[in-house]
């Protein structure tokens, strides 16, 4: 049997009702999000059933939207099975106020150094994680690089007319 | 008879046997620059403690500002054994974006050039493993070819080891007779100095006993770790990203993928030099199939995203304006959202990414192998021998670039 999309949005639709939102295929991928304290129920329930069986945790990072209050960052999961050959890609919202998300290293090890990455970058803060602590930045860092507000060039700079190179002084969706 | 006595001792002295040895940052053994802290008891590790970045370069940061043709670059410096797979993998994610469809024949250039570098990336690994086992010629011999693949490399785009070989819609430039004719020479004498690297190292009885059983891993574990790539194959699974999710007309190719079983450096070291028997016959076949296309086709048909020709910009008014706007980075990209893997050297190359329509990427994220797979390091060495974790690192095929980013 092969495991469409509409099977997977059914089934998540079964077991998790109106928390599933943000349902989207986009380059041959099915995308959704939920709230972030189901991460790991969905999570679970993905690797747990016999017809989904998402048991391979590809990648894992975060995404800065500085204009959704309430939920600036977005925790991306991308999920695989290996036996359908089908990609997956879960999100969590949070807000930057309290990035508490719970940990997937209990499900996956590999979660381990790519939620301490994300931590590094995003300052998401993993709950649970046995060892969340920076892990390419050096440790007296105390911001979060990747973050919207923290622009690669001076923003304010005058002397060179930045509408001309690539994005101008705006940041964000 | 004497009363048994109570022996006190003095603090440290013998009840704490283990010491603390720093493996890196710069250390010869380790090839690159990774610190391990080793809790070892005698010459066996106890314990272990990996620490990465210190070659960090933000790159995820950079691309946040860079037009897009301006990110290939950056690729290049993730795994710089196997640049060219890094930098088409990049160019397939714009272009899958993009909605561009390549001819076949830049799919099949592209084959040639992405075999290629798997073979001088598994050849580097290979060597160093036999280099880390006492072995050095093998290395010797196969270097060479890594010389004659970089020469190809410098036929095609100019530069040798951090490559930004092709562009989004196809190459830079004509491949010219002379890089066929290197190709061709490749395939006719790489064959030989790999049979006789196999014939050096496979049935050595040395060489068995320093890597079987050396670092296994169970493919469960394997996938729980979140192995892709050589590694997780030579655990047991057929997991590739070029039969799983064909790309670049990989699935017009007649290949196997070979499987190890226990996982071991020794199967490690199997599998990639099958891969390698794989990738000589996959560039044989793309070689045959070149010869029934014209033989002009080297890009997609797309003004607004591949620089024209310079004769044209001189000549012309259209050729002009697209050269102006992609030079000064003013061709806006789709917005979309997506993820695209490749196979890379050491695994799946992923690119997650995020474009809100502007000239540079919103978010875009490396997936890469190495750093994922490298935190089971300490899991692998655990209660082997210090020269055991060398040549496991070895084995694994950890590239510093790619691991910090």
């Amino acid at each position: 049997m092969s495991l469409t999309s509409d099977y997977i949005k059914q089934r998540l639709a079964e077991k998790f009702g109106e928390s599933i939102s943000q349902v989207e295929e986009s380059f041959g991928m099915l995308s959704f999000a939920a709230p972030k304290d189901l991460n790991l129920k969905v999570m679970q329930f993905l690797y747990d059933d016999e017809e989904l069986q998402f048991r391979f945790l590809t990648d894992l990072t975060a995404v800065h939207y500085p204009n959704r209050t309430g939920e600036e960052l977005a925790v991306v999961y991308h999920l695989y099975n290996f036996k359908e050959r089908v990609r997956l890609r879960f999100k969590v919202y949070t807000s930057i106020e309290d990035t508490r998300v719970f940990t997937a290293t209990r499900l996956f090890e590999s979660a381990n150094w790519m939620e301490r990455e994300t931590y590094d970058f995003f300052g998401v803060n993993f709950v649970g994680h046995p060892n969340l602590k920076r892990i390419l930045n050096v440790d007296e860092m105390t911001y979060f690089p990747m973050r919207k507000e923290f622009p690669l060039e001076d923003q304010t700079r005058t002397d060179k007319d930045d509408e001309m190179f690539g994005r101008g002084g705006h940041i964000g969706i | 008879m004497s009363e048994q006595q109570h022996i006190t001792l003095p603090e440290g002295s013998i009840e704490r046997q283990t010491q603390t040895l720093n493996l890196g940052p710069t250390h010869p053994a380790t090839h690159g620059v990774f610190q391990n802290i080793l809790e070892i008891d005698g010459e066996r590790i106890v314990s272990s403690e990996s620490t990465v970045g210190y070659i960090h370069r933000a790159f995820e940061k950079i691309a946040e500002r860079r037009p897009y043709y301006q990110i290939t670059p950056l690729t290049d410096r993730l795994n710089y054994c196997s640049s060219p797979i890094n930098n088409m993998g990049w160019h397939l994610t714009v272009e899958k974006l993009l909605g561009i469809q390549t001819p076949k024949r830049v799919d099949y250039l592209r084959v040639i050039i992405m075999e290629l570098a798997r073979i001088t990336d598994h050849l580097i690994c290979n060597g160093v493993v036999g280099v880390d086992s006492g072995a050095f010629s093998g290395f010797l011999y196969l270097m060479k070819y890594r010389e004659l693949a970089y020469e190809i490399y410098e036929e095609i785009c100019g530069s040798r080891l951090t490559t930004n070989i092709g562009r989004v819609g196809g190459f830079e430039r004509n491949f010219t007779p002379a890089a066929f004719e290197k190709i061709e020479r490749f395939l006719k004498e790489y064959p030989a100095a790999l049979k006789e690297f196999e014939t050096l190292m496979n049935r050595n009885r040395i060489f068995m006993e320093r890597t079987q059983g050396v670092g296994p891993i169970s493919a469960e574990r394997a996938m729980n770790y979140g192995f892709t790539g050589p590694n997780l194959r030579a655990a047991g699974v057929d997991y590739d990203v070029r039969v799983a999710q064909p790309y670049s007309s990989y699935e017009d190719f007649d290949f196997t993928i070979p499987v190890g079983t226990t996982g071991d450096c020794y199967d490690r070291f199997l599998v990639r030099n099958a891969e390698m028997w794989e990738s000589l016959s996959i560039i044989r076949q793309a070689m045959d199939k070149l010869k029934d296309l014209p033989s002009d086709v080297y890009h997609a048909d797309i003004p607004a995203y591949y620089l024209p020709e310079k004769s044209a910009v001189y000549t012309k008014m259209e050729a002009l304006i697209y050269h102006f706007k992609i030079i000064m980075g003013e061709s806006d990209i789709l917005p979309g959202e997506l993820y695209n893997p490749v196979e890379g050297g050491n695994g799946e190359l992923g690119f997650y990414l995020i474009s809100d329509g502007g000239r540079s990427p919103y978010r875009l994220h490396f997936r890469r192998p190495c750093f994922i797979y490298y935190q089971a390091y300490a899991e692998l060495i655990k209660g082997a021998m210090l020269s055991d974790a060398v040549i496991c690192m070895s084995s694994l095929n950890l590239i510093a670039g790619e691991l910090d980013a």
